[in-house]
């Protein structure tokens, strides 16, 4: 347990590992964490990168959220998709871009890419592993144009197109038959919705909508739910339950104050003089 | 079996019509042994926010306490009240601090936050044990029956339900999931929160 103190260190806090690692003698396994069985892709295009999601969260077999986002905001032209550990591409990507915008201020520059790269390659490797998060990372700077993949221990790539996730090989597939080199705005987009597309029918761990984001050099464009190929249709019939139907034993209201009236007692006015 | 499988609960929380609901069974189980069919699992934080903890009962206890110091701590530095979203991402830090050696519950969170006009707006949210939050427009569940729990919820959740049919739909969807889970059950809670008040309700279901 931490101390009592108001003011915790920051960092992690590994105070409860000595009682799980007890537990998990006495054979009781780790409950699975969300992971984002995901298919995430990124493609370089003539003025920019295209990056590309599906919007499926998993634990397990089952589907923990049918639309969730998977393209982070780093800065204004720098995003990154998250593949594994949930709640890891989370966290490493909101502590990134918080750097990222106090390295921008303190140098007073527009911040590059290599350095969120290098930035989220160092955090990963200092944790050798155990923080599971794979990342496409695409951006436009002021030398260019640039998509990395950073993998859960810290190595790096730098390619015209990627793919990361459970849905990468059917995502590559497509890249590998379709991408050109300085390929439209247009045709880039939708190839990366084609592999996103295939990953998304292919693949079990990804699902759900398709979201995407264009960043050229003065804009970033931010497509969610650019395309839905898995809308729920309009149920038939409803399941509306009588009201009365559910027995209960006990209840307790608890009125809130919605408005407060101040009412004066009496309209004398203090004697003053 | 796993460490959530152990002391057994379940929670489910839906979204209606300017209102919310937040639900749990009431059993705490030594694995298939019951011991209490009175455990809460869902507590206040503020008049507007609830949050329910299935999942490893001392973590339950635990955690409780350290919501209510932090957001106690927020309250007196801010001057004014926690909002749902806010609390959300209070209790995602808390859990994602302890990546490494987690807390074996799954939080659900069910509240009103305030919109600019004076108006109220529904908010539901649930993390996993370490911390991923998961916003969702209709539902969420957790807890040893959450398999179940999705699936019913799937079916009998429709959108912009009033509080009253809120409460026959969120009831019937925990009494029966729970019923083919064995270790949630041994009766259930189920509070509505709306603009005005909150009614809390104890179910009458199966106690075995």
């Amino acid at each position: 347990m931490s101390s009592s103190s108001i003011y915790s260190p920051p960092g992690f806090d590994f105070s409860n590992q000595l009682r799980n690692n007890f537990m998990l003698q006495k054979g009781l396994p780790l409950p699975k964490a969300t992971s984002t069985g995901t298919t995430i892709v990124g493609c370089l295009f003539k003025d920019g990168i295209v990056l590309g999601a599906d919007t499926r969260a998993t634990e397990g077999p089952i589907v923990a959220d049918k639309n969730c986002e998977k393209i982070h905001y780093i800065t204004e032209s720098i995003r990154c998709c998250g593949a594994g550990t949930a709640a890891d591409t989370e966290f490493t990507t909101a502590l990134i871009s918080s750097n990222m915008e106090m390295h921008a201020l303190q140098t007073g520059r527009k911040p590059r890419v290599v350095t969120a790269m290098t930035m989220l390659k160092q955090m990963l490797f200092r944790y050798q592993g155990q923080v599971g998060a794979a990342l496409v990372l695409g951006g436009v700077d002021a030398t260019g144009a640039h998509l990395f993949t950073i993998h859960p221990h810290g190595s790096t790539d730098k390619l015209p197109y990627v793919t990361m996730g459970s849905g990468s090989l059917a995502a590559m597939a497509v890249f590998e038959s379709g991408w050109k080199p300085n390929m439209e705005r247009e045709d880039a987009l939708n190839l990366v919705k084609l592999a996103i597309a295939a990953g998304i029918f292919n693949d079990l761990g990804s699902g759900s909508n398709i979201d995407a984001c264009i960043i050229t050099a003065n804009n970033t464009e931010m497509l969610r739910n650019v395309e839905m190929p898995n809308v729920r249709v309009q149920k038939e019939r409803d399941y509306k339950f009588r009201r009365g139907t559910t027995a209960w034993k006990k209840e307790d209201v608890r009125k809130l104050i919605v408005e407060e009236q101040t009412l004066l007692i009496g309209g004398d006015e203090m004697d003053t003089s | 079996m796993s460490i959530m499988e152990y002391n057994g609960g379940s929670v489910v929380a839906m979204v209606g019509k300017d209102c919310v609901a937040i639900a749990s069974d009431l059993r705490l189980g030594n694995q298939a042994l019951g011991i209490s069919s009175n455990f809460q699992k869902i507590f206040p934080i503020t008049d507007r926010i609830y949050l329910g903890l299935p999942g490893l009962a001392t973590d339950v206890t635990t955690l409780r306490e350290r919501f209510r110091f932090r957001v106690n701590m927020y309250t007196i530095k801010e001057e004014r009240e926690i909002e749902p979203e806010t609390f959300a991402h209070l209790v995602s830090s808390t859990l994602y601090e302890h990546r490494f050696g987690p807390y074996f519950v799954e939080p659900v969170m069910a509240g009103l936050s305030k919109t600019p006009s004076g108006g109220v707006k529904p908010f539901i949210a649930a993390t996993d044990l370490i911390g991923c939050l998961n916003f969702a427009k209709d539902f969420v569940v957790a807890g040893t029956a959450s398999s179940k729990l999705y699936g019913v919820a799937e079916g009998l959740w429709e959108p912009d339900l009033e509080a009253e049919d809120l409460f026959e739909t969120i009831s019937q969807t925990l009494l029966n999931a729970v019923d083919r889970d064995a270790y949630s059950g041994w009766g259930c809670i189920v509070h509505v929160i709306t603009k005005d008040k909150v009614v809390t309700r104890t179910l009458k279901g199966r106690m075995d």
